[in-house]
């Protein structure tokens, strides 16, 4: 590059001549339009330019020097821009051709931390009536499914079937041994004190299936598949495909929320199942290699404590959890706006939903079932 | 002029993995030239675009951009020639998560050393000179598909690129804002002389601008060097001008 930019400003009578000289490129830390304007106060009624000795520009002039016709123009001085390389009057003129448009009220001051909250409570009550608007809906179609008029394929079905099921056997697998092993020590620690370590068995056995289980799980396909939800139905409404739907007169509730729904209520409680038997095995596992129970001892006291009822509670919470997960990715998927960082806001928000959903229907099924007494 | 062309393609072949999409393309841009690269629908073009603009590397041959061999640099020299371009993709591909004032000021921040409030006045002219002045504040999401195309030309110009790479300028335009479009680059070139690579199949905009012109055929996978797109149309090869008069050539 050749030599840096240079600007020169001379006052004579009521003129000021603006001297540009060298390069003025984008590259070499150019100055502000304000080193102009305030050059511009004190009686100044005519602006002229000087580039003769301009060896070389690019868009950073012009952007320069718009700064200071907006600064002439507020003032009412006049200028005479003849003195300016042709290129950049060219744009000058350009920039003008459309004038700024008047948006005032947009991008304002942020608000206060009190507004802000406020704001926060008010969206998520408005948002309610949304949300019982989309479980009408669901209801709606849960009873059209059972006239059996409800329109989904049946493939949509099963490959959902697939991706929340057998895929998520290692990650549930994991998680449910590990919750299983922890359980044990936790439990072995404490029932020590009391010599009454063969206790283990009933605490892992109960534990897992009647609460852990499918709390674990819940939480475990909120995060994969409740998020996965709300980002296929989110990029789906970015791409209008579900306008698509709605407008060739096809539910986009039958069609995809109806086999995503089903293929959690299905699928949750069998993971719940599998859950529970694994945490049971790792529960085994500790108590035998480490305290010392023996395999058939820790296996019978198993087989007492454990009802069908407490089976069928995992089971029927697996359920109420899966229909929650599918719920929330669902209804934040349907609800995403038309940007790619909406997607990411609606699978976020989904998790976080569906997590809140799952711990609320916890507590009111834990207490329900201990008031019925099963 | 400069006897060196600013972009300069060799023998290049481009495609996926196997399936060659087109081959043996020869041609040269000027300093200054409006380039079009025309064709019907899955003829290559994008695929032709990607390997120029350093997206997608070419199955055999060279891109030269003033006679520095692009794919064959190392990858900081790459980077370099890269930034010789600006490109406007054909959705506009604007950070739906930044402002357009956001949008045009992340290159200038990245790639310049300017203070943020000389940035501020550079894309306030740039966004001024694409009739988006005032819309700094707006978020993608909310514009028209036709403010979209001239905020991502107002990014793609961010930086006063050398060259500037256009993909399909008026698709999703109605034919005026089209026509606005074409001239706004018509006026970028003649004042500041970038050399301008536009890919399109819009006849009028062809007809329009272009000064050189490549044809792109899909049948038989190769080029047809076409000259100036009026000259085409009188005295072109019979597929051109099949092309160019939408089928009804003589």
């Amino acid at each position: 590059m050749s030599d840096a930019w240079q600007l020169d400003l001379r006052s004579d009578d009521d003129t000021l001549t603006v001297v540009l000289a060298g390069s003025w490129r984008m590259a070499g830390r150019l100055p502000g339009s304000d080193t102009v304007a305030t050059r511009l106060a004190a009686g100044v009624r005519r602006v002229r330019f000087d580039a003769t000795a301009l060896t070389d520009w690019d868009t950073g002039l012009p952007s320069f020097l718009a700064g200071v016709l907006k600064a002439c123009a507020a003032r009412g001085i006049a200028v005479d821009s003849a003195g300016l390389p042709a290129g950049t009057q060219q744009l000058l003129t350009l920039a003008r051709a459309v004038p700024a448009q008047d948006l005032s009220g947009r991008g304002g001051r942020p608000a206060g931390i009190c507004t802000q909250v406020g704001m926060a409570v008010l969206d998520f009550v408005r948002g309610v009536p949304a949300m019982l608007a989309f479980l009408g809906e669901i209801v709606q179609a849960c009873g059209r499914l059972a006239a059996g008029r409800a329109r989904f394929r049946a493939r949509d079905l099963w490959l959902e079937i697939e991706e929340v099921g057998p895929r998520a056997l290692p990650i549930v697998s994991v998680i449910s041994f590990l919750v299983g092993l922890i359980l044990a020590y936790l439990g072995a620690d404490q029932l020590k004190l009391v010599g009454a370590q063969i206790f283990i068995a009933d605490l892992v056995a109960i534990g897992m299936v009647r609460e852990i289980g499918a709390l674990m799980t819940g939480i475990i396909i909120a995060g994969r598949t409740g998020a996965a939800f709300a980002a296929q139905l989110g990029t789906m409404q970015v791409n209008e495909e579900i306008d698509a739907y709605r407008t060739l007169g096809i539910s986009a509730i039958d069609f995809l929320v109806l086999p995503r729904m089903l293929a959690l209520m299905v699928m949750v409680p069998l993971l719940t199942l599998y859950a529970g038997f694994i945490g049971m095995a790792a529960g085994l596992l500790v108590a035998y290699a480490i305290f010392d129970i023996g395999f058939f001892e820790y296996y019978t006291e198993t087989l007492r404590a454990l009802e069908l009822k407490h089976f069928l509670v995992g089971l029927s919470k697996g359920s109420v959890y899966g229909a929650m997960i599918a719920f929330a990715g669902c209804l934040r998927g349907m609800q995403c706006g038309r940007s790619a960082a909406a997607v990411g806001h609606a699978a976020t928000s989904a998790v976080v939903t569906a997590i809140l959903l799952i711990t609320i229907a916890a507590s009111v099924l834990t207490i329900v079932y201990y008031q019925l007494g099963i | 002029m400069n006897a060196i062309p600013q972009i300069e393609v060799r023998e290049l072949t481009v495609g996926y993995g196997d399936h060659v999409v087109q081959r043996d393309l020869n041609f040269a841009v000027n300093r200054g030239e409006i380039f079009v690269v025309m064709g019907g629908n899955g003829c290559g073009k994008t695929t032709l675009m990607r390997a120029l603009v350093g997206l997608q590397p070419p199955l055999a041959g060279r891109v030269l951009f003033a006679g520095e061999d692009f794919w064959g640099a190392a990858e900081e020299d790459r980077r370099r020639l890269q930034r010789r371009l600006g490109i406007l993709f054909q959705g506009g591909a604007l950070w739906s998560s930044l402002t357009l004032a956001e949008n045009v000021a992340l290159p200038l921040a990245e790639h310049t050393a300017l203070s943020a409030a000389q940035i501020d006045e550079i894309v306030a002219f740039k966004l001024a000179l694409v009739g988006l002045a005032g819309f700094g504040d707006f978020y993608p999401a909310e514009l028209s598909g036709g403010m979209k195309k001239r905020a991502g030309l107002a990014r793609a110009m961010a930086l006063d690129p050398e060259i500037l790479v256009i993909d399909e300028p008026s698709s999703g335009l109605d034919p005026l804002t089209a026509r606005r479009l074409d001239e706004l680059i018509v006026e970028l070139r003649d004042s500041l002389g970038t050399t301008v690579v536009v890919v399109t199949h819009d006849l009028a905009s062809i007809l329009a601008i272009g000064d050189n012109s490549v044809y792109l055929d899909a049948d038989t996978h190769t080029m047809i060097a076409t000259g100036h797109p009026q000259e085409a149309l009188r005295n072109g090869a019979p597929q051109v001008r099949h092309f160019l008069t939408r089928g009804n050539a003589a």
